[in-house]
């Protein structure tokens, strides 16, 4: 027996090993033939709603809106949004291949059907809907959670019935993963109702009543009655040994801050109780409630944390302080809303309805716009913002800059391994934004010296036999191919004549030793740029 | 080191980048100035989770909630402290404590954002702390680390809040070893290029997205790091230099280094350092977690007084000891304290605030009653603003347009005398 045992860690890691050559070697890529166009009603018809929202609004400020940015640039912006990293050389060469009409349509739905793209949206939207923290030990597992949320998304399930198994489902946290969004706010064994109050208007409405929680809201309507009438809902939720469970005969008691006396809360939502259920558990009841088709919070809130995700803030800023929908009139984010609920509450949709519209495929350049000017022309969205990338943005990128094969779902088991140990830290000494990613940030010092001098960057732009750099320099016919490679890996584009000129100078300057020095220092060059590590 | 790169360096890399920043001259007789003439510092040693204010620094020993401690006098006359706090006993005299801290606050990440902000929690906006309005406001030619520093594993690092991220404080998670990349990996002739290099690419990207691209601080941030990373001043970092009874004296603790570190940091001007010490928050065994942390924080805060004065940096360095809030006067079930923001302890002094002085006091037989005195964080902020020579209501306009004061309080007169 001790024996095997023995011999047990070694067989796993050979396993693992084998299984990681495996995959990265035999790697069935995703077809190389040109995507079809998988036909998706009415959705011309809502992207030329959207562009004509902007057009009027556009003319109405009288701005001049950017012009339309190269599809590389755009298919760049996609693939960061959607699936947390830059195209791969591999993928930049069949996409230009691909002459066909509607390519970046077609190109955005091979995006939502690679899986890379379960895995990275299930963890930007897990972030939304119970935080980054590691929440109570053995009740919460957020792995779960994320996993049943990417699963989801592979099957298409409609948004609102998700928001429905969140709010109301009873269970296990690891057999019913939903569960997870009420056992994320246990503390000290303890359900803490108003975290899942405040959560549940911030990431279903869109808005923050958080601190309804000791008094009424400074501007909006809410109350702190109201807050405390939400909480109520889940008041009767507790933990059992069958998991998640609802105590029908629990009140839920709140101490009064003045009489310091325990009060019991009975549940009520702060408008149109018409829509409540008659029957079901508190929780299911609030469940139908928030998600109720005559909502209009619930589909604005989702559209615009889909815009937030595709664009790196929120349509409105901060994504989840909306003020109340606007009375007798409709923006865009009922557009986007009344679409999506039309259409099943399909999130896929809505991302392809916003990747299709016209602000998606502007220009980040705008030749004549001053400091004020841009600022006017940001906030309609006439030229595309530069937005900070998130931190496993920058780690996705880099890690993909420095191999030109697509490190997908093939790879991923070798992918996961080097972020498993990398990942962690380098998010948090880059400044992990948690919950509130959204928002436009400059660069800062510690994140200038962790791109400039980390052991990371430095083992992936020191020229190996496999990297990009160490291909590139050994394998271009000639300079201008090497420059040029290196720029679409690193930065989706080719180089500009005055930089084809600047690096033709350096290489041709060195002898055969030094060029693969030359190849390295371009190589960290591009990954520092501004360009690199911001949304453009 | 095998890389390291000088100043010298520095400057002729940043030429060949056609960079038109110059260091500036390091004004060394500002830094080595001393007494009440000194730049004014400000250390704030937060004590992350929540201290207890029974077993710190207002013990009612014997009464209905007393618990186990007991207490010990002062060289401050009047005042006794729990006696896990001998050494402190020793220097508090230089000090002050209030004993009747208020907020409305009971949760740790909403507490910890009252007392670093003086603000409650406001969903629109994030006020930013003590520590980044004093760096914001009082730039110092002439130091080329940040100015603004958090030492140690600090789960809300001190932030810039609307000033923005550049005012976040630079963090240390582990400070008195080298920090983190800190040095370039690659020879000096290899820098060169890739300045250069950076160049090229900037002016290629910035072509038609100059305003844009200004506003990301990019490469203020590049040139900032630069700077920092051929530094003289990184050795204030350090704590291998210091004597070996200095270092035994702070205590073999991160918290000990953070607060060595800090007085060094200080020393070579920095604005403003926060060092944190966690494992507070003892709702169960209180008596248990709070001796172990005094054994760290008596010795740590007690030598860095000592140093302070010895350096005749006392009179120009604010010391503020507080946490998020304070412990129930009920001992609960598990032999532990929850979460009381209604009457806790904080220390503070130095800098030129008076001395000796115990304000407001809370009720050893009712846990009901609010303490007499009541002090608000937003008042005691205005105090240390005003100290600093900051108009402590000046009204800074906030990125969503709504104007907000550095501090809603009043200067607490008391205290600056």
């Amino acid at each position: 027996m001790p024996k095997r045992i023995r011999w047990l860690p070694i067989a796993v890691a050979l396993g693992v090993m084998l299984l990681v050559i495996g995959a990265t070697r035999t790697a069935p890529r995703q077809s190389n033939q040109t995507p079809e166009l998988e036909a998706v009603p009415d959705l011309p018809e809502t992207v030329a709603q959207v562009d004509k929202f902007f057009e009027a609004a556009w003319a109405e400020q009288n701005l001049q809106p950017a012009d339309r940015a190269p599809e590389l640039q755009i298919y760049r912006r996609l693939s960061l949004a959607l699936l947390g990293t830059i195209p791969s050389l591999e993928e930049l060469r069949q996409f230009e291949a691909d002459q066909q009409p509607q390519r970046l349509e077609r190109w955005t739905q091979r995006i939502l059907n690679d899986s890379r793209f379960g895995y990275y949206f299930s963890e930007r939207l897990a972030r939304s809907l119970v935080g980054t923290e590691g929440g109570q030990f053995l009740i919460f597992r957020r792995d779960r959670f994320t996993n049943w949320l990417r699963e989801n998304l592979q099957l298409r399930t409609p948004y609102d019935q998700l928001v429905r198994h969140m709010i109301a489902d009873v269970g296990l946290w690891t057999s019913v993963p939903a569960t997870n969004f009420i056992s994320s706010a246990f503390a000290n064994d303890d359900v803490d109702e108003n975290k899942l109050a405040g959560r549940s208007v911030r990431a279903f409405l869109g808005q923050r009543i958080d601190c309804a929680q000791c008094h009424d809201h400074p501007f909006d309507h809410w109350k702190q009655a109201d807050f405390q009438g939400l909480a109520a809902y889940f008041g009767q939720v507790n933990t059992s040994p069958v998991g998640i469970q609802d105590f029908s005969n629990v009140d839920y008691k709140v101490e009064n801050r003045k009489t310091k006396a325990q009060e019991i809360i009975t549940p009520s939502v702060p408008f149109h109780p018409e829509w409540l259920p008659k029957t079901g558990s508190r929780r299911e009841q609030l469940a139908v409630w928030i998600t109720h088709p005559a909502n209009r919070r619930f589909e604005r809130a989702t559209a615009n944390r889909i815009w937030g995700l595709m664009f790196g803030k929120g349509y409105f800023d901060p994504v989840d302080g909306l003020s109340d929908p606007p009375e007798g009139k409709t923006d865009l984010l009922d557009i986007l809303g009344a679409d999506f609920r039309q259409h099943d509450y399909d999130l896929r949709r809505l991302i392809q309805v916003i990747a299709a519209s016209k602000p998606y495929r502007l220009d980040s350049i705008h030749p004549t716009a001053d400091e004020n000017q841009v600022e006017e022309l940001k906030a309609q969205w006439a030229v595309f913002p530069l937005i900070r990338l998130r931190p496993e943005q920058i780690i996705g990128s880099i890690l993909q800059a420095s191999t030109l094969a697509t490190i997908d779902q093939n790879s991923h088991l070798l992918f996961r391994t080097i972020r498993f140990f990398r990942e962690n830290d380098f998010v948090k000494e880059y400044g992990d934004l948690g919950e509130n990613e959204l928002t436009e940030q400059p660069g800062t010092i510690p994140q200038a010296l962790l791109r400039m001098n980390s052991e990371l960057i430095r083992d992936l732009t020191e020229a190996s036999a496999v990297n990009s750099p160490g291909r590139i320099s050994s394998m271009s016919p000639n300079d201008a191919t090497c420059i040029e490679t290196a720029y679409l890996v690193a930065l989706t584009r080719r180089p500009t004549a005055p930089e084809i000129a600047h690096f033709t100078k350096q290489l041709q300057a060195e002898h055969k030793g030094e060029r693969s020095n030359v190849v390295e220092d371009m190589f960290w060059s591009l990954c520092n740029s501004l360009e690199f590590s911001w949304n453009h | 080191m095998l890389n390291e790169i000088n100043r010298r360096d520095v400057l002729s890399l940043a030429a060949a980048w056609g960079l038109s920043f110059a260091l500036p001259p390091m004004d060394l007789r500002a830094a080595q100035k001393r007494g009440s003439e000194r730049v004014k510092s400000l250390i704030i040693l937060w004590m992350a989770g929540g201290p207890s204010q029974l077993e710190t620094w207002d013990p009612h020993p014997g009464t209905k909630f007393g618990g186990e401690v007991t207490a010990i006098k002062t060289k401050t006359k009047g005042l006794e402290i729990a006696d896990l706090y001998p050494l402190m006993a020793e220097q508090i005299q230089d000090l002050n404590v209030v004993r009747s801290l208020v907020t409305k606050e009971g949760d740790h990440e909403r507490g910890t954002y009252m007392v670093k902000t003086g603000y409650r929690p406001d969903p629109t906006l994030r006020h930013p702390t003590l520590g980044a309005i004093l760096e914001t406001e009082l730039p110092l030619a002439g130091v080329e680390i940040p100015r603004h520093i958090a030492l140690g594993d600090s789960q809300w690092p001190s932030w810039g809040g609307f000033l923005g991220a550049e005012h976040d404080a630079f963090k240390v998670y582990n400070p008195g070893y080298d920090l983190h990349n800190m040095q370039s990996f690659r020879d000096k002739k290899s820098q060169a290029r890739r300045l250069e290099n950076l160049s090229v690419l900037e002016n290629a990207f910035q072509a038609g997205r100059q305003a844009q691209a200004k506003k990301t601080l990019h490469s203020d941030a590049i040139k900032r790091a630069l700077q920092m990373m051929s530094s003289e001043q990184l050795k204030a970092f350090k704590i291998q230099n210091e004597s070996e009874s200095t270092r035994k004296a702070y205590g073999d603790s991160q918290f000990g280094r953070g607060c060595l570190v800090a007085r060094r940091l200080v020393e070579e001007g920095v604005r403003s350092v926060e060092v944190t010490l966690n494992g507070w928050d003892s709702h169960a065994r209180n008596m248990e977690s709070h001796r172990s942390n005094a054994a760290i924080l008596d010795p740590a805060f007690a030598a860095l007084m000592n140093d302070l004065r010895q350096r005749d940096l006392l009179q120009s360095t604010v010391v503020l000891c507080i946490g998020e809030f304070g412990r129930t006067p009920q001992i609960n079930p598990l032999q532990g304290r929850d979460h009381w923001p209604t009457g806790f302890s904080c220390v503070i002094g130095g800098g030129g605030l008076k001395s000796g002085m115990v304000i407001g006091q809370t009720d050893p037989e009712s846990a009901k009653t609010e303490p007499s005195d009541p002090i608000l964080v937003p008042d005691l902020y205005a105090t240390i603003l005003k100290l600093f020579g900051i108009e402590y209501n000046k009204e800074v306009m906030t990125p969503i347009g709504r104007p907000m004061a550095y501090s809603s309080g009043k200067p607490i007169s008391r205290l600056l005398g």
